[in-house]
C-alpha cells in the first residue's frame, strides 16, 4: 500500500490510542517544552510556497508564515521544524497533533473550516485557478476546452472548481487524476492531456518545469477564489491568536514602513502605531496577553521581515515566478491585504 | 484422586472436579474469555476513539457517503455524473479495481503458464530468453515499473490528431485505445441466454465423451467440440435474428474522440506492468510445479505410447497443479493488493478515487480507510475462497 495511505493509517491509530486527549490542547504550553514549532508544508515543493532550496533549507511564502510564528513565541525564526506533507496527509496530520499548525498553500473553504475540527487564521496569499493549455491547440479562452482532458491533482478544491466550471458552462471534460503533482505535470508534459489546472501561482512555477515552458501558456480565465492560508486546530483560541496576529504583524510591519532592515531605527519611530507594533514605551504591551513577550512583532520583522519583504522574496519580482501583488498588495494599494489595528 | 476414582465417585465434590478438569468444557471457557476480551478491547478502541474524535471536534459518521461527489472520474463503467453521490464514487473506484485485478490475473495467469513452461524447454534459446525474463522483472520494484510503462505508453504513442488508425474504426493514441462502442439492438438478450445454454451443453458433452473413453477406450476430441457448441450456438442464434448490434464509430471532434469505448493509457500501463511482475513468480510457480512431478510418470507416459503434449496434459500438469495452486492463489492476492499502486499513474481505482478525492473532500479519514480496507479484505477472502474449492478440486484424494 502506497506510504500516504500507511501515514493516514498510523494517524487513524493515533486517535484509538490509549487515553483521551485532554480537551483543552495548550499548544503554546507543548510548542514551549519542546523548543520549537512544528510546522506543516507542501511535501512535493512548490517552488514559492514551501520547497527546500538547493542547500536543503526550507524557502516559501509559507514557510515564512511557520518562522514568523517561531519568532513570535521564541524570538527565533530558526525555532521551527517542517513536515512535508501531500493534499491528502495535511489535514489528519493538524487534527492528530503531529503538527502545531499548517501551511500549506491551503484554501479556505466552509467545510473545512467548520467541519473538520481545524480553523483558518487568515489569507497569506489570495489564488484562484487557472488552466495551462499546449500552445499548439491554438485555444485562448477556457471556454474552447469542450471535450478536452484535463490533468489535475487528486483531493483539492481544483479537482472540484474544474468539475463545475465545465458543468456550469455546459462542457464536457476527462479529468486524469494524479495523486502527486509531479505526476499530474509529467502526463501534462508528455501529452496525456490537453489543459493542466491548479492555482494560477501554481501554473507558472510548474511551467517552469516544463521540458519546453513556451510551449504552454496560462489562459487569462481565473475560475475561483482560492484563498490560502493556515490553519491550526479548533478550540485553542490562545494559539489561534498567535499564527493569526503573526501574520498581521507583517502587514501592519509593511503598511507603516517597517522592514527587516530598519527595524531597530524604528524603534525610535515617533509613530504610536509602530510603537504599539514593536512594544515601544511604558505599559505597551501586547504580546503577554497571548502568552508571548512584548517585543514579539519585533521578533518576526527582524527575523523574517514584513509581508512585502516575504512576497517579492518568494514570488515576487526577487524570484524566478515574477508574480505581481495584484489582489496581494495592501488594502491601502488597490489590493485585499488588510489588517486590523494593534490597540 | 485418580481416573479410576472419579468414574467410581458421584458425589457432588468429584462432579465439580470433573467438570473442572473436562478438557472439552475447560477449551470452551477459555476460547470464550478470549472471545469476551476481545470483543471488550474492540468495544473499547471504538469508544476511545469516538470519544478523542468528538474531543477534537470532528464528526464521525458516514452520512457522507450520500453528498454528492463533484468530481469527475476517467474511466467510468457504471453510470456517473459530478451530481452522484460519493457512493455511487466508490463503487466506480472498486469496480475499477475489480477489472485491473480480473484482467491482470487471467493476463499474468497466461503469460505465467507460458514462460514457467519454456524455462523448461529444451529449446535454449527460449529457455535463456524466459530466465532473463523472469529474472529481470521480478527483481525490479512494481512501482519502477509502473511508472516505467506508463511513461513508455505516452511517449511512444502519438496524439489523438496522429494516432494510429487500426481496422474496424479502432484508433491507438496518447489518449488510449478507442473502439465501437457496441449498442445492443432488440432480441439481442436471447443470445445472451443462449450462452449459459451452450455451455451446459459443452460440459455434458465433456461428461458423456470421459464415460465413453472410461468404457471403450475411444477418445473424442471435446476440446474442439466445446468451443464449437460455445462460440458457435449463440452465433447461429444471433444470425437467426437478423444480427441485432450496431456499433458507435468513434469520431474526432475537437481535441479528443468522441464515442465509442477507450481503453485509458492508465489501464493499459496497469496492466502490462503489473501482469508482466506477477506473470514472474507465477512462471517460476509452475516450473517448481511442474519439477515436483517424477519423471518417472512422464517416462512410464511416454512407454504407454502417450506424446509430449499428452503427457503434458493428462500426467504432469494435474499433478503438478496439486503444487502449483496454493502459491499460486498468494500471486493472486498479490496482484490484488498491488493494484493499488494505480493511483501513482492516475489510474482511478478505489484508492485513488475513494481513499483519494472523496477523502480529501470529506475529511473523514478514518471511515474512509476503514471501508477501504474491508474492500481490499473482502476481495482477498473471496479470491482465496474461490482458489481454496479449486484447490480442494484437483488435490490428491488419498485412499
Amino acid at each position: 500500500m502506497r506510504s500516504n495511505t500507511f501515514k493516514i493509517l498510523l494517524l487513524g491509530v493515533a486517535f484509538m490510542g490509549a487515553g483521551a486527549l485532554a480537551a483543552s490542547a495548550g499548544t503554546l504550553d507543548d510548542v514551549k517544552a519542546k523548543g520549537f514549532v512544528q510546522c506543516g508544508v507542501n511535501g512535493t515543493g512548490l517552488a514559492g510556497f514551501g520547497a527546500p532550496d538547493d542547500a536543503g533549507n526550507w524557502k516559501g511564502l509559507d514557510v515564512d508564515a511557520c518562522r514568523a510564528v517561531a519568532a513570535a513565541v521564541f524570538g527565533d525564526p530558526a525555532k521551527v521544524k517542517f513536515t512535508g506533507l501531500s493534499a491528502k496527509e495535511r489535514f489528519t496530520a493538524l487534527q492528530s497533533k503531529e503538527i502545531d499548525m499548517l501551511a500549506r498553500n491551503s484554501t479556505n473553504t466552509m467545510s473545512r473550516d467548520t467541519q473538520l475540527g481545524i480553523t483558518f487564521t487568515g489569507v497569506n496569499y489570495y489564488d484562484g485557478q487557472g488552466f495551462m493549455v499546449k500552445k499548439s491547440l491554438g485555444v485562448s479562452s477556457a471556454k474552447d476546452l469542450n471535450g478536452a482532458s484535463v490533468c489535475v491533482q487528486s483531493g483539492t478544491t481544483t479537482e472540484l472548481n474544474l468539475a463545475d466550471y465545465f458543468k456550469s458552462n455546459g462542457l464536457t471534460f476527462n479529468a486524469v487524476v494524479f495523486e502527486k503533482q509531479e505526476e499530474a505535470d509529467a502526463a501534462y508534459d508528455a501529452g496525456r492531456c490537453d489543459a493542466y489546472t491548479t492555482d494560477a501561482s501554481g501554473l507558472y512555477s510548474i511551467r517552469l518545469k516544463m521540458t519546453n515552458p513556451d510551449d504552454s501558456i496560462v489562459l487569462p480565465e481565473i475560475i475561483s477564489k482560492e484563498p490560502l492560508g493556515p490553519a491550526v486546530r479548533q478550540g485553542d483560541d490562545q494559539w489561534e491568536s498567535i499564527v493569526r496576529w503573526s501574520h498581521y504583524a507583517m502587514l501592519i510591519a509593511e503598511e507603516f514602513g517597517v522592514t527587516q532592515a530598519n527595524v531597530d531605527e524604528m524603534k525610535t519611530s515617533e509613530n504610536p502605531e509602530v510603537q504599539r507594533l514593536l512594544g515601544i514605551g511604558e505599559g505597551v504591551d501586547f504580546g503577554t496577553p497571548i502568552g508571548l513577550t512584548k517585543d514579539w512583532a519585533y521578533n518576526i520583522i527582524k527575523g523574517v521581515g514584513n509581508y512585502g519583504e516575504s512576497f517579492e522574496r518568494n514570488v515576487g519580482e526577487g524570484s524566478p515566478l515574477k508574480i505581481a501583488r495584484g489582489l496581494n498588495a495592501l488594502w491601502s494599494k488597490g489590493g485585499l491585504q488588510y489588517a486590523p489595528p494593534i490597540r | 484422586m485418580t481416573l479410576r476414582d472419579k468414574t467410581a465417585d458421584d458425589s457432588p465434590r468429584s462432579l465439580v472436579r470433573a467438570v473442572l478438569y473436562d478438557a472439552t468444557i475447560r477449551g470452551w471457557v477459555f476460547q470464550g474469555l478470549v472471545l469476551v476480551f476481545l470483543i471488550l478491547f474492540a468495544v473499547w478502541v471504538m469508544h476511545n476513539t469516538a470519544a478523542n474524535l468528538r474531543a477534537a471536534n470532528i464528526p464521525f459518521g458516514f452520512d457522507f457517503l450520500n453528498m454528492r461527489a463533484g468530481f469527475d472520474i476517467s474511466q467510468k463503467p457504471i453510470y456517473y455524473t459530478l451530481d452522484s453521490s460519493h457512493a455511487q464514487a466508490f463503487k466506480v473506484g472498486l469496480l475499477n479495481t475489480i477489472i485491473v485485478s480480473v484482467l491482470g490475473i487471467v493476463l499474468a495467469t497466461i503469460i505465467g503458464f507460458v514462460v514457467g513452461i519454456s524455462r523448461l524447454s529444451s529449446n535454449w534459446l527460449l529457455a535463456r530468453a524466459a530466465t532473463v525474463y523472469v529474472e529481470t522483472l521480478r527483481n525490479i520494484p512494481l512501482l519502477l515499473q509502473l511508472l516505467f510503462w506508463y511513461k513508455a505508453v505516452l511517449s511512444v504513442l502519438p496524439g489523438p490528431r496522429q494516432g494510429y488508425m487500426l481496422p474496424l474504426s479502432t484508433n491507438l493514441s496518447n489518449r488510449g485505445l478507442t473502439m465501437p462502442r457496441p449498442i445492443v439492438g432488440e432480441g439481442f438478450e436471447i443470445v445472451l441466454w443462449v450462452v449459459p445454454v451452450a455451455v451446459v451443453l459443452a460440459w455434458a458433452l465433456a461428461r458423456w465423451a470421459r464415460r465413453r473413453q472410461v468404457a471403450t477406450g475411444q477418445s473424442f476430441p471435446v476440446f474442439r467440440a466445446s468451443l464449437g457448441i460455445v462460440v458457435g450456438l449463440p452465433l447461429i442464434v444471433f444470425l437467426a435474428l437478423g444480427a441485432p448490434l450496431s456499433f458507435e464509430i468513434p469520431e474526432l471532434k475537437g481535441f479528443n474522440f468522441v464515442g465509442g469505448m477507450v481503453v485509458h493509457p492508465e489501464l493499459i500501463a496497469m496492466l502490462l506492468g503489473i501482469s508482466l511482475y506477477t506473470a514472474t513468480f507465477i512462471a517460476e510457480t509452475v516450473r517448481a510445479g511442474i519439477l515436483a512431478v517424477s519423471t518417472g510418470q512422464s517416462e512410464a507416459a511416454f512407454s504407454l505410447g502417450l506424446r509430449p503434449g499428452q503427457t503434458m496434459r493428462l500426467i504432469v500438469v494435474p499433478q503438478a497443479m496439486r503444487v502449483i495452486i496454493p502459491p499460486l492463489t498468494s500471486q493472486y492476492l498479490n496482484l490484488t493488493k498491488n493494484s493499488s499502486l494505480a493511483l501513482a499513474i492516475g489510474y482511478p481505482d478505489l484508492v485513488a478515487v475513494f481513499a483519494g478525492s472523496t477523502l480529501n473532500i470529506t475529511g473523514h479519514a478514518i471511515e474512509v480507510i476503514a471501508i477501504t480496507m474491508a474492500v481490499y479484505l473482502a476481495l482477498s477472502l473471496i479470491t482465496a475462497a474461490l482458489m481454496n474449492w479449486f484447490n480442494a478440486r484437483v488435490a490428491l484424494v488419498e485412499r
